[in-house]
């Protein structure tokens, strides 16, 4: 018996490991030979801990599995009461374009041999088969952009450290995912490691890097321990290592951990803590690419760019780039969190409307209540009230409506939800978040909070003011810290006045 | 509040193998850091000279490091880190009401710890199981949609 027990962060605070446990247990009791395969999450939150038992036609699914449920696993499998049947043919799996995550959840995640068996190595076998500006070029083709939050074409800024000089150029891969919300980073190097090393020899091979570095978070235990196993197997393949697959390249990697700084996620300041320094940010130019880590060329990507590039190397660009809408190509790795019935990672082709997310494929809020405001792209993302529901999911149509996608991750909050307090907790984590190079930021943020508190006490004198503010923080800052605080302040602000309006009445 | 123990020879000695584990790699000072943070469970004033001097950089740069970063306190946490997440994703699941029952039961706030040294709070900004809110870590071990009850049944054995 073959049974697959997810090793995911949320599947595991989910109590996954008390399930696998149980199995183990039961199975030991009964004199049932089972191997337990600890995978990646398939992405249903809601469900986990998913457990799936291989049987003839398939993978059945049973979730969410509480330990007391196992023993009836073993009296019989379509009769049991969490069954939910073949894990690829449920409505959320089917639905998705799974090119980024198409392993993950499926393989096991340590396992080489497994990950050969589902196409891995097979983009980086074509890599080296190709010209390092070849394989610029097939990225640039792509359409391939930035999936951490900026959107940049990937390819562009890999044709600048490629055709920069020098004798040590670096490929950073920022696993600084500190957006709430998002988790996909996260769920990427904890289920289907070796892809995101993939990717990154890749782009070590393209541009001439020969050192890699993973930035993540401290908050991140599994998804570390995780990736570090999986560049020891890397190494001991000699898929990493003085020879990247019996070529001429040398490639290696080392995991670097943060130590709780959100403004880590912003790349100039995340090269400044991995030197060793205070995260502060830098002025560009320079530009990283150019005077990145220690002063060399430098690729700084997030994990979904790179862990994208395999599947672009395999299929080509043009399979890639054939999916999307207008400039934003390829998918996306929805993650829909937050107050929300099916909760997940769904990754899925640009261009679905905002509604089809949040009502359709999140089916809407846990609570049963209206959904009242979706916040998008993070902490510094802009509240979208269900009126601006028919936005296309592309970097372009969320930017038109004053907002953004960045790294893809939705909050939905029903009508609870008192958006002035969201809007006073935006300023109040960019107070204790930022860095401190900029004062706009620096001060701003605690002036906006006392200002936002003025507003709630009654004193509409304070609207214009935080407007004023914000706009002086966009325009004086310079990361999207400071930056882009003023989204979801003014969006709260602009989308729903009367939040802002009742403490005011009240005071009358 | 724990008292914070000398940093004494054999704590010297710690530092030093520390120091060794970390020669040649490049940017040593995170890692360094959260070495000693592991080894002492906090990092001990005393020991930012000797690291300043080993990396050849000023007292003065070592401490605005160490102080820059949330992860690293001066002064030994409790037995028990109780970290409950504070961002959107779980707010919006009830996770203002969960740290204001929790801060009231525990009366203490965030930073702080109990006054018999079990239990320390302190806010995270995300622990990425935002799709199963709230969320919380207890010394490392990861809580999905934690609740008063969840909450006091771990920390049961922690006072």
């Amino acid at each position: 018996m073959k049974i697959w027990v997810p090793l995911d962060s949320a599947a595991v605070a989910l109590g996954a490991d008390d399930v696998a446990d149980a199995i183990s247990a039961e199975a030991a009791k009964r004199g049932v030979d089972v191997t337990i395969v600890r995978n990646g999450s398939r992405g249903m939150i809601w469900l986990e801990p998913l457990v799936e038992v291989a049987t003839d036609d398939g993978r059945l699914a049973f979730g969410p599995m509480e330990p007391g449920e196992v023993p009836a696993l073993f009296d019989g499998l379509e009769s049991h009461a969490k069954c939910l049947g073949l894990t690829e043919e449920l409505p959320w799996m089917v639905r998705q374009t799974r090119l980024t995550f198409a392993r993950c959840g499926v393989i096991d995640p340590l396992s080489l041999h497994d990950y050969e068996l589902h196409h891995g190595l097979k983009g980086l076998k074509r890599a080296l088969s190709m010209m390092p500006a070849e394989i610029v070029q097939e990225v640039t083709d792509s359409g391939l952009r930035g999936r951490g939050g900026a959107g940049f074409p990937t390819g562009i800024k890999w044709k600048t450290v490629h055709d920069a000089a020098g004798p040590q150029k670096y490929i950073v891969c920022n696993a600084d995912e500190g957006d709430s919300a998002t988790f996909a980073d996260r769920m990427l190097m904890e289920g289907d490691p070796f892809t995101l090393i993939e990717g990154m020899a890749i782009a070590g091979i393209a541009v001439g890097a020969t050192k890699g570095y993973i930035y993540t978070r401290s908050e991140y235990p599994i998804a570390i321990s995780q990736f570090q196993k999986a560049i020891e197997i890397a190494r001991r393949e000699g898929i990493l290592g003085p020879r990247v697959m019996g070529s001429d390249y040398s490639f290696d990697m080392e995991v670097r951990v943060g130590a709780g700084a959100y403004v880590c996620g912003e790349e100039t300041s995340l090269l400044n803590s991995m030197e060793g320094k205070r995260a502060v940010v830098r002025a560009k130019p320079p530009l990283p690419a150019l005077e990145g880590f220690m002063g060399k060329p430098t690729v700084v990507n997030n994990v979904i760019s790179l862990a994208s590039v395999p599947v672009i190397m395999d299929r080509g660009a043009a399979f890639y780039k054939n999916y999307g809408m207008g400039r934003s190509h390829g998918t996306m790795a929805l993650q829909i969190a937050g107050n929300v019935k099916y909760g997940g990672l769904f990754e899925t082709a640009f261009g679905l409307s905002l509604g089809e997310i949040v009502e359709d494929i999140a089916g809407g809020t846990a609570s049963g209540r209206p959904v009242k405001a979706v916040q998008v792209g993070g902490p510094l993302g802009a509240w979208f009230p269900p009126a601006l529901f028919d936005t296309p999911f592309t970097y372009e149509d969320f930017a038109a409506k004053d907002g953004l996608i960045g790294h893809a991750g939705l909050t939905i909050a029903d009508d609870s939800v008192d958006m002035l307090k969201m809007a006073r907790f935006a300023m109040e984590f960019c107070a204790i978040e930022s860095c401190g190079k900029c004062t706009p930021c620096r001060i701003g943020a605690v002036r906006g909070v006392e200002t936002l508190d003025r507003v709630a006490a009654g004193d509409p004198s304070g609207i214009p003011l935080v407007a004023d503010l914000c706009n002086t923080m966009k325009s004086g800052s310079l990361c999207a810290l400071g930056g882009f605080t003023p989204y979801p302040v003014m969006s709260a602000l602009t989308h729903f006045p009367d939040d802002f309006a009742t403490a005011k009445e009240a005071a009358e | 509040m724990p008292a914070t123990p000398a940093f004494d020879a054999a704590g010297e000695e710690t530092l030093s193998e520390i120091l060794n584990a970390h020669r040649g790699i490049e940017g040593p000072l995170l890692p360094i850091l959260h070495a000693v943070q592991e080894a002492f469970g906090h990092v001990p004033q005393e020991a930012l000279p000797i690291i300043a001097q080993d990396l050849n950089i000023s007292r003065a740069e070592a401490h605005g490091v160490m102080s820059f970063y949330h992860d690293f306190r001066e002064n030994p946490a409790g037995r028990t880190v109780l970290k409950l997440c504070r961002a959107e994703a779980c707010k919006s699941v009830g996770a203002d009401a969960l740290a204001d029952q929790t801060r009231e039961k525990l009366g203490i706030d965030w930073h702080d710890t109990t006054e018999d040294g079990a239990i320390t709070l302190e806010p995270v900004f995300c622990l990425g199981l935002c799709a199963c809110g709230p969320a919380a870590m207890v010394n490392g071990k990861l809580v999905g949609r934690a609740d008063a009850a969840k909450l006091d049944k771990i920390l049961e054995g922690a006072r």
